[in-house]
């Protein structure tokens, strides 16, 4: 443990000295501030709508209609965002030739990916700990239709957590495979892509491929998560990807010493 | 402390490095001498287990490479051939990033990094960005680097260099204070490092162990050849034939420079020709302007012993 927490600080450390920590996170808070933004403007003209109908206003709902979406606009942008965040993780130890350094020190393989993948995740779970701001601000508003509740809220967080996790592991498996930081990051992208677009494919079909692809889907799995249920399906599924990632990761390092 | 017997590496098609077996008695520091491509690095990532063998096995300090790989990382020291920098932090951070991947203890670390910045010659960048240090300067830190958990067997891919030749000094002096103590093993291309720091020289060439012994027996080994230099104004026809055919001469080489001609004889070393050369040049008719009289330097040794390796192979 005491190696995996040293790496975790040595790549924290890497990544707040370079700018991309804060060019992603500044990035990240304008685009999801403005959506949240055009989120908050929407309920607040159906507020407007409803008013003067009292049945109208007691459906609306400020975790659903404001929340749902947004935790929507926050996975869309960290799509496009983790590629970025773990592209380096590998690929430069072996463009700096540290991966000869890491690996004659006495430190397991399995250490070290899952010191990366700890660094990645607080770096993570600090950038999308800046949009509590949203729901914070909106407990502060008194609603005739009801008050905000945060335990859904935070079930929201948690799965945008671990589908981030699941972002990051893809991630720094395709780090492992080059030492081209553009290809890694093109190389999760696409991953990333394909098993969120998996769920798109599984509306097109019938029977039994169409359960199977909407099993597959990483985005279908947060659906319960926003709508503040945990379900244990989900919280497996999200574990199991992300072990598998770093699994595969773990044996495309050690595979590469054979060819050094 | 080392012992390694037929480790083979083959990439592919090639063979990196072919049966290669030797010993190095603790505290004595091993060099390594090939050429580019001789297979010195290929060899030596082998025994830091950093790549694994394709055949062979060897141990280091009772432990094999393959087995208990996990033990030899913990008294190893290794600088690979470019050394292995995070470019983005200081060598302070970095270093002691190391010094806590090898498992320095927390309460050494300090005295352990004073150390090193003293050996090393790191005062003046110790506060840098390893990113803005030139290449002599990154090297020290990759040398500092290795040197940092005090290990008991050290294995230095050419430690000199882009180094300055102060420095180069200074870092022979500084594996020569380790001897004894440690066992280290070094590579180098560069004939005099071996002859400096080294008890034993293993010269090794395209994954072959062509040679092994000490400075002082090698070349006294290969001094079985003399070199005579004759440099001929107007030589006749027939000269070179003549010389050829001198009794005790092995080779006859030649540059041509205008009218005057350089031949080169080589000889058993038991054998002095210079008397008989010099009286049938004159008997020839030719002008003698010069002739030398050489032994074989240790840069001929090294050139000596890979030719004549390629030479048994043709
Ligand atoms: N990863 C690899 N894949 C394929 N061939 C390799 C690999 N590494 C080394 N080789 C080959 O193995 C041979 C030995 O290389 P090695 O790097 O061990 O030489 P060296 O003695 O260290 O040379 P130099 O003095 O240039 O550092 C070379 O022919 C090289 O091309
Ligand atoms: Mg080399």
């Amino acid at each position: 443990m005491g190696n995996v927490i040293n790496i975790t600080k040595k790549e924290l450390k890497s990544y707040f000295i370079s700018p991309i920590a804060y060019v992603i996170a500044t990035v990240f808070l304008i685009i999801t501030g403005y959506m949240y933004w055009k989120n908050v403007m929407a309920f607040n003209a159906a507020c407007f709508r409803a008013a003067s109908l009292p049945e109208a206003l007691k459906r609306l709902n400020v975790n659903r209609d404001i929340f749902i979406s947004n935790f929507r606009s926050i996975i869309v942008t960290i799509m496009y965002m983790m590629p970025i965040i773990t592209m380096r993780i590998f690929s430069e130890e072996k463009k700096n030739k540290t991966m000869e350094l890491l690996m004659t020190s006495p430190v397991t393989v399995p250490e070290v990916v899952f010191g990366k993948f700890l660094a990645s995740f607080i770096l993570y779970a600090g950038i999308i700990g800046t949009t509590l701001y949203m729901p914070l601000f909106i407990s502060t508003v008194q609603f005739t239709m009801g008050d905000l509740y945060w335990t859904p809220i935070l079930v929201g967080y948690l799965g945008v957590l671990m589908l981030g996790s699941v972002f990051l592991a893809i991630g720094i498996f395709a780090s492992s495979l080059t030492e081209n930081q553009i290809v890694a990051a093109v190389i999760s992208f696409g991953f990333i892509l394909m098993f969120t677009l998996i769920d798109a494919a599984a509306a097109q079909v019938q029977g039994l491929l169409r359960v199977i692809l909407s099993k597959l889907s990483l985005v279908a799995h947060s659906r319960s998560f926003f709508n503040g249920v945990i379900d244990s399906r989900d919280v497996i599924y999200y574990l199991s990807f992300m072990a598998l990632a770093l699994f595969l990761t773990f044996r495309v390092v050690e595979s590469k010493r054979w060819t050094q | 402390m080392i012992e390694v017997k037929g480790l083979t590496k083959i990439f592919g098609d090639i063979t990196a490095v072919n049966d290669i077996s030797f010993k190095v008695k603790k505290g004595e520091v091993l060099g390594f001498l090939g050429p580019n491509g001789a297979g010195k690095t290929t060899t030596m990532r082998m025994l830091t287990c950093f790549s694994p063998a394709t055949s062979g096995t060897a141990t280091i300090g009772g432990y094999d490479i393959f087995d208990d790989f996990f033990e030899i990382k913990k008294i190893l020291g290794y600088l690979p051939e470019s050394p292995p920098l995070y470019l983005e932090l200081t060598a302070r951070e970095y270093l002691d990033y190391v010094s806590k991947l090898k498992g320095v203890a927390k309460s050494r670390r300090k005295s352990a990094l004073d150390m090193v910045i003293d050996r090393c010659g790191l005062e003046k960048v110790i506060d840098r960005v390893l990113g803005n240090l030139s290449k002599g300067y990154r090297q020290r830190v990759g040398l500092a680097q290795a040197l940092i958990n005090d290990p008991e067997v050290i294995i230095l891919d050419e430690p000199t260099s882009g180094l300055d030749p102060k420095q180069i000094i200074e870092i022979r002096e500084l594996i020569k204070s380790l001897a004894g103590e440690r066992t280290v093993i070094l590579s180098t291309h560069i004939l005099p490092e071996v002859t400096h720091v080294c008890q034993k020289i293993i010269v090794i060439n395209e994954g072959n162990i062509i040679a092994e012994d000490t400075y002082e027996q090698l070349s006294a080994r290969l001094k079985e050849a003399n070199n005579t230099t004759l440099i001929v104004r107007e030589p006749t026809v027939d000269l070179l034939d003549k010389i050829s055919s001198v009794s005790g001469a092995l080779s006859v080489t030649h540059d041509f420079d205008g009218n005057v001609k350089t031949i080169r004889v080589e000889s058993a070393t038991d054998i002095d020709l210079r008397e008989e050369l010099a009286k049938l040049v004159v008997a020839s008719g030719s002008g003698l302007l010069e002739l030398k009289h050489e032994a074989m330097s240790l840069e001929d040794v090294f050139l000596k012993l890979i030719t004549k390796e390629d030479r048994t192979e043709n």
